[in-house]
């Protein structure tokens, strides 16, 4: 999938399904970056769970591992107000309009992370004949973030939050964990 | 300087200095909620963005408007977009008769607390504008469920404010706040101890707060009268509730808690304390209690706030009478 842009705007829902690139409101470089290291700091997540994997999703905004640390505790419920759809679970075909249609709900700039081995290809229920599973959710809509796991740990959720970050201002902000492996 | 009327220097003055103690108010109001959830729930809250998570709602107000601003096809979209404004800018007005200190007062006021209980009632107007002007069933139930609930509260809270105003026989904050006295014993929640319940009951379901936040309720309703706002126009929703609690927070303590008269000195800083304390009060109570059902919501009201308000109007009138 094509690397997104954050400071591309694009608009709501394209009829034509094609999508409309604006330049910013405002084009100075020193600008877009203090803006871009906002929106950052604060990745405000969809209330969108599919299925085990939002459990960890929940236990990442929880005591132990809190999310918010970070500023993105934020679960809005409404796609008009978050900035990240974490993607947290199997992607059956009869939910993939709904899941279209949040992503396209959303106002730019937006991202995606794909958590869990079923979001990213279907997992363990990929197999030959299978017919109710998307496989994989970057069939449907453009994914920034991979974190496998069935289910990934919340310390691999806020891993991928951090390659989010680190995407969208181009630097690592956080210290990496001790006896981490590249 | 002598061409400008002194007074209008005044408003100018003090509507500017209004509107940089709102927007800082927001930013610090926004930290202690996130911070007190954090805390309430056992977690550090926002940490790592500044020292101690200081630099969040900065990060958050440059976020909301860097976003794409977007309005729904079917909205109305000179009341789509006048909505948030009404939200937001009318809040302003409400601090002008605001008693902040013995002489720290925009526009001494003598009908100060009429023209705070009537531009707050604009609120109520900007939610209903909002949930109707999106087109969304979600926003229309919202607003709603806003009307239905602010016009229910403003009985009681005006029932409860009534009671001072009687007592004083004048509707001027500051003269309320220099008749009580220095020392909490002489503060009119001890000589008013049901007005001043009702009134923060009241106040709670005036300002969409938690448990009365029913207008937003994200279980049922997406996120109520704001569900197709993004960006700035969100944020200029979220601006007007905690200006609204500051409001709702500094005429409660001007009213029942000696607004600026405190223990040895008084100043603007025993006004600060206290507004700090009741939106202290304010964040605890929403991250304790689950929000109520909306039966429940309006039993409370018609049955209990309703007929105690009156019933304690009636006794301060008689009271006031007989001595």
């Amino acid at each position: 999938m094509a690397a997104q842009n954050p400071t591309i705007v694009t608009p709501d829902i394209p009829d034509d399904g094609g999508v409309f690139v604006a330049p910013p409101v405002i084009g100075v470089k020193a600008v877009q970056d203090v803006l871009d290291v906002c929106r950052a700091m604060s990745l405000w997540p969809m209330t969108f769970g599919l299925a085990c994997c939002a459990i960890e999703m929940m236990a990442t905004s929880m005591a132990r591992f809190d999310i918010s640390r970070f500023g993105a505790e934020v679960f809005r419920p409404s796609p008009r107000q978050s900035d990240l759809l974490i993607v947290a679970g199997t992607v059956t075909k009869k939910i993939a309009p709904a899941v279209v249609r949040l992503y396209q709900q959303m106002p730019a700039p937006r991202f995606v992370l794909a958590l869990g081995n079923c979001a990213i290809s279907g997992g363990p229920f990929k197999f030959e004949n299978q017919y109710g599973v998307v496989e994989g959710v970057d069939e449907l809509i453009p994914v920034d973030v991979y974190v496998p796991g069935c289910p990934p740990r919340p310390e691999a959720l806020l891993e991928g939050l951090f390659q989010i970050q680190e995407k969208m201002t181009g630097r690592r902000w956080w210290p990496k964990p001790q006896g981490a492996v590249e | 300087m002598s061409f400008i009327a002194p007074e209008l220097l005044r408003i100018v003055v003090g509507m500017v200095a209004v509107m940089a103690f709102v927007a800082l108010n927001v930013l610090v109001l926004v930290y202690a909620e996130r911070k007190g959830a954090g805390h309430i729930q056992r977690r550090p809250g926002p940490y790592e963005v500044g020292p101690h998570g200081i630099l969040q709602p900065l990060a958050d107000a440059g976020k909301l408007m860097g976003k794409q601003l977007l309005m729904p096809k079917s909205a109305d979209p000179i009341l789509y977009w006048m909505a948030p404004i009404l939200a937001f800018f009318p809040v302003l007005l409400l601090f002008v008769p605001m008693p902040f200190g013995p002489v720290l007062t925009v526009q001494d006021v003598n009908l100060g607390l009429l023209l705070i209980l009537a531009f707050a009632g604009l609120n109520v107007l900007a939610t209903l504008l909002a949930g109707w002007s999106q087109n969304n069933k979600f926003g229309l139930l919202g607003a709603a469920r806003a009307v239905s609930q602010s016009v229910a509260y403003e009985i009681p809270l005006l029932l409860s404010v009534l009671c001072i105003a009687f007592q004083y026989g004048s509707l001027n904050l500051s003269t309320i706040v220099e008749a009580q006295g220095s020392w909490p014993w002489q503060w009119n929640f001890l000589c008013q101890p049901l007005a001043f319940l009702i009134f923060l009951v009241s106040a709670f379901a005036e300002t969409n707060r938690a448990p009365f936040d029913l207008p937003e309720a994200e279980s049922e309703l997406t996120a109520g009268f704001h569900t197709e706002y993004s960006g700035m126009g969100f944020g200029l929703f979220f601006m007007a509730e905690y200006a609204n609690m500051v409001v709702v927070s500094g005429v409660c303590s001007a009213l029942f808690l000696g607004g600026w008269r405190g223990p040895f000195f008084d100043g603007v800083w025993w006004f600060l304390i206290k507004v700090y304390a009741i939106l202290a009060l304010i964040i605890w109570v929403r991250w304790t209690y689950p929000r109520v059902r909306f039966d429940q919501l309006l039993n409370i009201n018609w049955k209990w706030l309703l007929p105690l308000a009156t019933a304690n109007l009636f006794a301060t009138v008689f009271l006031i009478k007989l001595f």
